[in-house]
């Protein structure tokens, strides 16, 4: 133990350019003793106590224990509504996302996006508080939109509210309008406002609440005779801008005229040019308005959008079509649907790249044929990628998803019982990140895939985790590529198949001992 | 753009955009400095406009996210449904020695995930059964603080009672702590509710519950650093500096702390604290009750380390004294050698700053001492006595920003042209967007420690990265130049 009394001759060098900050700082002789005398104050546990109890963690008993909680939820993979909500609404030209509540939420909702893409987000609240809790959030709404609409010149508000102003029953229809009559904001502005409390759903239901919404709002009065001859089509709470450009891309070389409900894609990927550009939501006001006349609406993820497909199939008298173009196998079903309804051939260029991917598919399967994988995410990103875990003979173990729903679950059953390789799985709805490791613990995997926070799992089990989903904070960039496509099929499995050899890497790099079989080529 | 004047017209010039009940609040938030004033002219502790960016957060976010949360041992709980506890998970970076899901839970989110009939029926029974399932699951938690999601508040749920009947049963501290974001204007009344909650919960049972090191005896050297979070481990240096004068650091409150040494606080001869705002209320509490004295200290920056230290010292006798000259002599060639690397790279470079807690004047010194000059300040969540100490810190001129919305920073940074805006992570990309230099000032962009004269080599180093990072000559196309 340190003789504390005693001032500490400080370690430093003289050579300004050694400078040490908390990831080396703190693994210093002075650091580790300054811990160790601490700890007579913390009133700790002593470290064999720690250790028998963490070990348990790892056992059955404790499983059994874990999963038999029914009040508690510890590490969800879920957010709440109104962050899907901003984020689809942020995908509108000159749209202004605005959340109606207390103030703590937006300021949640920026932070969280802004980890993420590393982007600027911008969206407002009402900023109520006691007084709004008692008398009810007109005010706070009737100034909240004007000094929006004067400040922010928005072409579009698009309202969410939060726990708060569900709780406490604020009309917000009935404000709107009130807003209007008198004068605050324009009559003509268009303000799609959408129930969003936390306390149902997720952010997918978010996502889904105002999208119809603002569709609703945008398309009223547009139904024309006869249809504009495009297609809509919607990813979802996709965190990949690279998929909306993917998207595009591979539309634009089939020809096809195509609306994007909700193009995020410069939003969350803006250039830097040296001017701060406050909306980059690429789907004009106009282009959504008529997207009512489309020949019909493609959604990505199903689970996400179930009441606005309902909507589109009921009041535009549109068909709805759910494609879930990830993997090879799923972007084949997509492109010959595609030509199927467009009556355009499936162009060349896009055979060539399946011929790539199929290519780099085969080169590489090797490696992950009959690897074990836990996965957890939303139900639409978790269904692609297990068909394309499936598809590479990979055997998904474990399928966390804390916003599931029973239809989805069907589903994915069918999908899994069908095939040789997903006879082992196991779909966990409605359970959480702390049940994972119980389950990873309990039935080791050989990889596991998820977001950011799959990174304390990857500490505790010591599983290699490949990062796809949302949201990603430690890993810089990825959003920036597709995962859709084939091209997308490529990115992911590069992810993918480089974790596992990363991983062999790391086992076999002991001198003398693992490194026979520290191969150069593999 | 150099007088008060000048300045003052710039203020007007901006808020000229509000509609005008907007722009007359606004106006009582907005100042510029002028020659010895005693405070920096500008209301604070208000309610936001409605409408309008505010980079505020919730009372929430200040008691779940700042003072309890960084109590290591303890399961800090997010009552009510699951976004506030998801956008809060691990989001602050305070750092931590402990085994996560063990002993210890700082970066784990725990949440009774509210669906809509707890809403109908109210949550206390959900509460109830859920501390019994945290009892079975993590045995060796020292205590459990129930944070309130707005919705609890509104339905009226009894969280005390249920906390009593739970602490009753468990033999562990249960605290509820009432920081729904409706109530109060910002995260400041969540620390103040957070600090009254170790008054009403704790220190009446801090005697019963404290487990003393085997040993120990209460000391002449005894102190507590109160209110310094750990953020990328700025506690640690900081401590570090006291024991090396010879005091003997006995509680953190809260980075890297423990409840243990929340209950050890009381046998302490003074708090010593960093984050004013947070947490003097506990302070004075304190002071009021056991008779501690508190004192504020700044490890920003060697000139305010050095005056701290020997403040600090001054309450004590002369060998501690002697033994802060010792380690401030230690330390000078060490920094004389970084401001002579970096001084040259920074020198008259201009800062605009806007963060929360005590960062808006207790940085401007380590700027200083780069050679830096801060033209404009201000906080997210300040009140009335943070403005009057901030006075001390600022030049005559500065810009004084109160709340500021994001529409009014960027109007004033474009105008301005300083060279680095050090603010937080919903400005940094807006701002990065006009090629401005930026650094974070509450998540010290992810580096760190800040504190203490280690911290400083870090924020030398760091301020130096981001004003001379050679992108900034990309952004203009060579055919557009």
């Amino acid at each position: 133990m340190t003789n504390n009394t005693n001032p500490q001759v400080p370690e430093q060098t003289t050579d300004p350019g050694k400078i040490q900050d908390h990831f080396d700082l703190f693994h210093t002789d002075t650091y580790q003793d300054l811990f160790e005398y601490k700890r007579q104050f913390e009133g700790a546990h002593s470290p064999e106590k720690i250790q028998e109890i963490a070990e348990w963690t790892k056992t059955w008993d404790y499983r059994e224990k874990n999963f038999a909680r029914e009040a508690l939820t510890i590490n969800p993979a879920k957010a709440c509504q109104p962050l899907g909500s901003l984020f689809v609404a942020s995908g509108f030209e000159g749209t202004l996302p605005y959340s109606h509540g207390s103030q703590g939420c937006v300021a949640y909702f920026r932070t969280h996006l802004t980890r993420n893409y590393k982007e600027p987000f911008q969206a407002v609240s009402s900023s109520m508080t006691e007084d709004a809790a008692v008398f009810g959030g007109l005010n706070n709404l009737k100034q909240g939109l004007q000094n929006a609409y004067e400040l922010y010149k928005p072409k579009m508000i698009a309202l969410c509210t939060t726990c708060m102003a569900e709780v406490i029953g604020d009309d917000i229809g009935a404000f709107i309008q009130t807003t209007k009559n008198e004068e605050l904001i324009p009559a003509d502005l268009p303000v799609p406002s959408a129930h969003t409390p936390s306390f149902v759903g997720s952010h997918i239901t978010g996502y889904d609440n105002m999208l119809i919404s603002i569709l609703k709002t945008l398309t009223e009065g547009k139904k024309a005779e006869s249809s504009n001859g495009k297609f809509n089509f919607n990813l979802g709470f996709d965190p990949y801008v690279g998929n909306i450009r993917e998207l595009k891309r591979i539309l634009g070389l089939f020809g096809i005229d195509y609306t994007i409900l909700s193009d995020n894609s410069d939003t969350f990927d803006s250039p830097n040019t040296g001017e701060f550009k406050m909306y980059n939501g690429l789907t004009t006001l106009e282009e959504a308005g008529d997207s009512i006349n489309a020949e019909g609406s493609f959604f990505f993820q199903k689970y996400t959008t179930p009441k606005t497909q309902e909507y589109i199939a009921k009041e535009w008298g549109q068909k709805t079509y759910n494609f879930r173009p990830f993997g090879i196998k799923g972007t084949d079903e997509f492109l010959m649907a595609l030509s199927a309804i467009t009556g355009k051939a499936i162009p060349l260029e896009l055979q060539q790249e399946r011929g790539r991917a199929v290519d780099a598919l085969t080169d590489s399967q090797a490696w992950i044929h009959g690897k074990r994988i836990a996965l957890y995410g939303d139900p639409d990103h978790v269904f692609g990628l297990t068909q394309f875990l499936l598809e590479m003979g990979a055997e998904p173990l474990h399928i966390v998803v804390t916003n599931s729903n029973p239809e989805f679950e069907a589903e994915l059953r069918e999908v899994l019982t069908n095939n040789p390789y997903g006879q082992g799985a196991t779909i966990w709805g409605k359970k959480d990140l702390w049940h994972l490791r119980s389950l990873m613990f309990t039935e080791p995997v050989d990889l596991l895939i998820g977001n950011s926070y799959g990174k304390y799992l990857w500490r505790d089990t010591k599983t290699p985790l490949v990062r796809i989903g949302y949201p990603i904070f430690d890993r810089h960039h990825l959003h920036r590529y597709p995962t859709l496509g084939y091209q997308g099929a490529i990115n992911q499995f590069n992810w993918i198949i480089n974790t596992i050899l990363e991983e062999l890497d790391r086992n076999t790099i002991i001198p003398a001992k693992t490194d026979i079989s520290f191969d150069l080529i593999r | 753009m150099t007088t008060v004047i000048d300045k003052n017209a710039l203020i007007q010039e901006v808020l000229d955009a509000y509609p005008d009940k907007a722009k007359k609040i606004r106006a009582k938030h907005l100042n510029v400095t002028e020659a010895d004033a005693s405070d920096c002219g500008v209301k604070s502790n208000k309610k936001s406009v409605p409408g309008v960016m505010t980079t505020r957060g919730c009372a929430y976010a200040g008691a779940k996210g700042v003072v309890w949360g960084p109590v290591k041992d303890m399961i800090h709980l997010s009552h009510g449904p699951v976004g506030c506890g998801y956008y809060s998970w691990s989001g602050r970076r305070n750092y931590y020695i402990g085994t996560t899901g063990i002993d210890t839970f700082g970066t784990m989110q725990f949440t009774s995930d509210f669906q809509e009939r707890d809403i109908v029926f109210g949550g206390d029974k959900k509460l109830d059964k859920l501390i019994d399932e945290l009892e079975v699951l993590f045995p060796l938690s020292q205590g459990i603080t129930i944070e309130s999601e707005c919705p609890v508040g509104l339905i009226g749920d009894d969280i005390e009672a249920v906390s009593k009947k739970k602490a009753k049963e468990t033999g562990k501290p249960v605290i509820p702590v009432r920081c729904e974001g409706f109530r109060g204007v910002s995260q400041s009344l969540g620390h103040h509710i957070a600090n009254d909650t170790v008054r009403d919960w704790v220190m009446p049972k801090a005697d019963e519950y404290r487990k003393l090191p085997d040993g120990f005896e209460p000391g002449p050297y005894d102190v507590n650093i109160i209110g310094d979070y750990n953020i990328g481990g700025d506690a640690w240096p900081s401590r570090r500096l006291l024991e090396a004068i010879g005091l003997r650091v006995i509680c953190q409150f809260s980075g890297d702390g423990t409840f243990n040494e929340v209950v050890m606080t009381p046998l302490a001869k003074l708090n010593l604290i960093h984050c004013y705002r947070s947490m003097n209320y506990i302070c004075r509490f304190m002071e009021e009750k056991y008779g501690i004295g508190w004192l504020e200290y700044n490890f920003f920056g060697p000139t305010q380390i050095a005056y701290s230290l020997r403040k600090i010292a001054a309450q004590f006798d002369e060998t501690i004294q002697a033994n802060a000259e010792k380690v401030i002599a230690e330390h000078e060639a060490r920094m004389q050698a970084i401001t002579a690397k970096y001084r040259p790279r920074l020198e008259g470079k201009e800062v605009m700053m806007m963060v929360g807690g005590l960062r808006p004047r207790h940085v401007i010194p380590a700027f200083t001492d780069l050679g830096m000059k801060v033209i404009g300040t201000g906080y997210e969540f300040g009140h009335g006595d943070d403005y009057k100490r901030t006075a001390e810190y600022v030049a005559e001129g500065t810009i004084i920003y109160d709340d500021v919305s994001g529409f009014e920073f960027e109007e004033l940074a474009k105008k301005l042209k300083p060279d680095l805006i050090a603010a937080g992570i919903k400005e940094k990309y807006v701002f990065q967007k006009m090629a401005l230099p930026f650094r974070q000032m509450h998540s010290w962009d992810y580096s760190g420690p800040y504190h203490g004269y280690e911290g400083f080599e870090v924020f030398a180093r760091d301020m130096d990265l981001a004003i001379n990072n050679p992108t900034w000559d990309l952004i203009t196309a060579p055919w557009n130049s």
